[in-house]
């Protein structure tokens, strides 16, 4: 899977950062999101999916 | 495109029972999730109190926030809205791409990092009211001991507010939210606190300190009178919320001594109860209001442009389809996705804030006071069906 991030879409509400920090930070800058991981592994997808779902701005998306 | 079902007059803030939504608005979700609704100026509007609508709408640009657009639901708000001056920086009711512009400006002093690094000190100020609390001995009234204290002087502390100045601000903030007041009551606080900002703003701007507004001045993007404005949001938004989750949170866990008891045998899970807390109670119990910019279509309902739509969070938050057994607090429960920080845009900025204090206090107030109780009966303690922020206003405990 690959995650993409519209960080003109993003109002930095650190959802994504909250559940699965492992693959999302947050700008020190504008407090944007930061993707650690564009490609996790396997194993992180579900989590992955879920802070796409959580993101209340649309920012997130994933290239299965 | 189903027409519109039968109208009713304005929306229910009064609850039955201290946790649960009022029960008109269980009983309009289990009829419709979107319905019409009268709003109190005669305006044919709706209230949605269904899970999947209420957070599709208020991930939707199509809706506004401008308090010009919208109609009030109930009666003592009348005209309120519509009349409200909204002063520079206030973004909670702005749209993009106003809002925006402002939201950028801070979201990066409220991340999830920066949340941490103030771990500490708001374990410290926690400790702090306990100290003071086990110094006095029991009875105590904990939202003036402990719910208020603790968000108060973080908030003063994060934007540089003097938290001894706190009787005039917490004075104008209720005042504000409370909805009994008057339109002129309401715009006299609100005039009277951005004043207050302002002085602290141009003090500041000669005498920098190290804190947030200091560093807003120093970027340099923003007016003396806008600075204010984010000022007053943030001050206002900052204290009374959490506070209120505080209280109200404490009372539903004495009120559910096995679920207390869960929270107490395995402390790991506060983040959970946090949340679970957070849904059960859906403090924010009027509104968000939206209104249609244009005509949109949702779930075969046609809400055309102008038209306003309140969105019942705390009914939303117990949507059966969305959390099973939601009408039972249960703080192991995945509650994640619930619309009491709100959703789209608007998200609140404060969120990562909130959590921190939230998780922190409740934790310290289990572990140094094991033997925490109410001191009055449950019936006994006041409810603020009467504010913006649902809660308690006084929490007698004894331990
Ligand atoms: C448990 C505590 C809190 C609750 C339940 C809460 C709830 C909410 C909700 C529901 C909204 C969205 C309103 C809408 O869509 O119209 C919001 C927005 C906001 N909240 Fe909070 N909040 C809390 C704590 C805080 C704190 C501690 C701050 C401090 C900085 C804060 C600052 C804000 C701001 C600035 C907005 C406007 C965001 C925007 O328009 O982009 N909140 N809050
Ligand atoms: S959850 Fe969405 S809006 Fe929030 S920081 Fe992450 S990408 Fe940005």
């Amino acid at each position: 899977m690959k995650i993409k991030a519209d960080t003109d879409k993003c109002v930095g509400a650190g959802m994504c950062a909250l559940s699965l920090p492992e693959v999302f930070d947050q700008s020190e800058e504008d407090g944007t999101v930061v993707v650690l991981d564009p490609e996790p592994p396997e194993g992180l997808a579900t989590g992955v999916r879920r802070a796409v779902n959580l993101c209340p701005s649309g920012a997130l998306s994933v290239e299965e | 495109m189903t027409e519109a079902t039968p109208r009713i007059a304005t929306f229910p803030v009064k609850r039955e029972r201290a946790f649960d939504p009022p029960d008109l608005l269980r009983r309009w979700q289990e009829e419709a999730p979107i319905r019409r609704m009268t709003y109190a100026d005669g305006h044919e509007g709706w209230v949605v109190t269904g899970y999947a609508a209420a957070r599709a709408i208020l991930a939707d640009p199509r809706f506004s926030t401008r308090p010009e657009l919208l109609h009030s639901p109930i009666p003592q708000r009348n005209l309120r809205l519509q009349n409200m001056n909204v002063p520079p920086g206030f973004f909670i009711r702005m749209d993009p791409p106003d809002h925006t512009r402002y939201r950028k400006l801070l979201t990066g002093q409220f991340t999830v990092r920066r949340m941490k690094l103030l771990e500490p000190r708001v374990e410290e100020i926690a400790n702090a009211r306990l100290d003071e609390m086990e110094r006095q001995g029991p009875p105590a009234e904990l939202v003036s001991a402990f719910a208020l204290p603790i968000p108060s002087l973080v908030i003063c502390e994060l934007l540089g507010v003097p938290y001894d100045d706190r009787a005039k601000f917490q004075r104008d903030s209720a005042v504000m939210l409370n909805l009994d007041s008057t339109l002129d009551e309401v715009t006299a606080a609100m005039a009277d606190l951005l004043t207050y900002l302002h002085n602290l703003v141009m003090r500041k701007t000669a005498d920098p300190e190290d804190d947030l507004l200091s560093g807003l001045i120093a970027g340099g993007e923003l007016t003396d009178r806008e600075l204010a404005g984010i000022a007053l949001l943030l001050l206002v938004a900052g204290h009374e919320t959490t506070a209120n989750m505080l209280g109200l949170g404490t009372f539903a866990l004495l009120s559910n001594p096995p679920q207390m008891a869960a929270l107490r045998e395995d402390p790991t899970l506060i983040d959970n109860a946090v949340e679970e807390l957070m849904r059960y109670l859906s403090i924010v119990h009027l509104g968000p209001i939206r209104a249609a910019l244009e005509d949109v279509e949702i779930d075969g309902h046609l809400i055309r442009a102008g038209e306003s739509v309140t969105l019942a969070i705390a009914a939303a938050n117990r949507d059966p389809e969305r959390f099973g057994g939601g009408d039972m607090l249960d703080v192991s429960r995945s509650a994640h996705g619930h619309l009491a920080f709100g959703h789209g845009v608007h998200q609140c900025l404060g969120q990562q804030l909130a959590r921190t204090e939230m998780r922190i206090a409740y934790a310290a107030l289990l572990r140094r006071l094991p033997g925490l109780r109410l001191a009055v009966p449950p019936g006994e303690v006041p409810m603020r069906s009467n504010m913006a922020i649902y809660g308690v206003h006084r929490l007698p405990v004894a331990w």
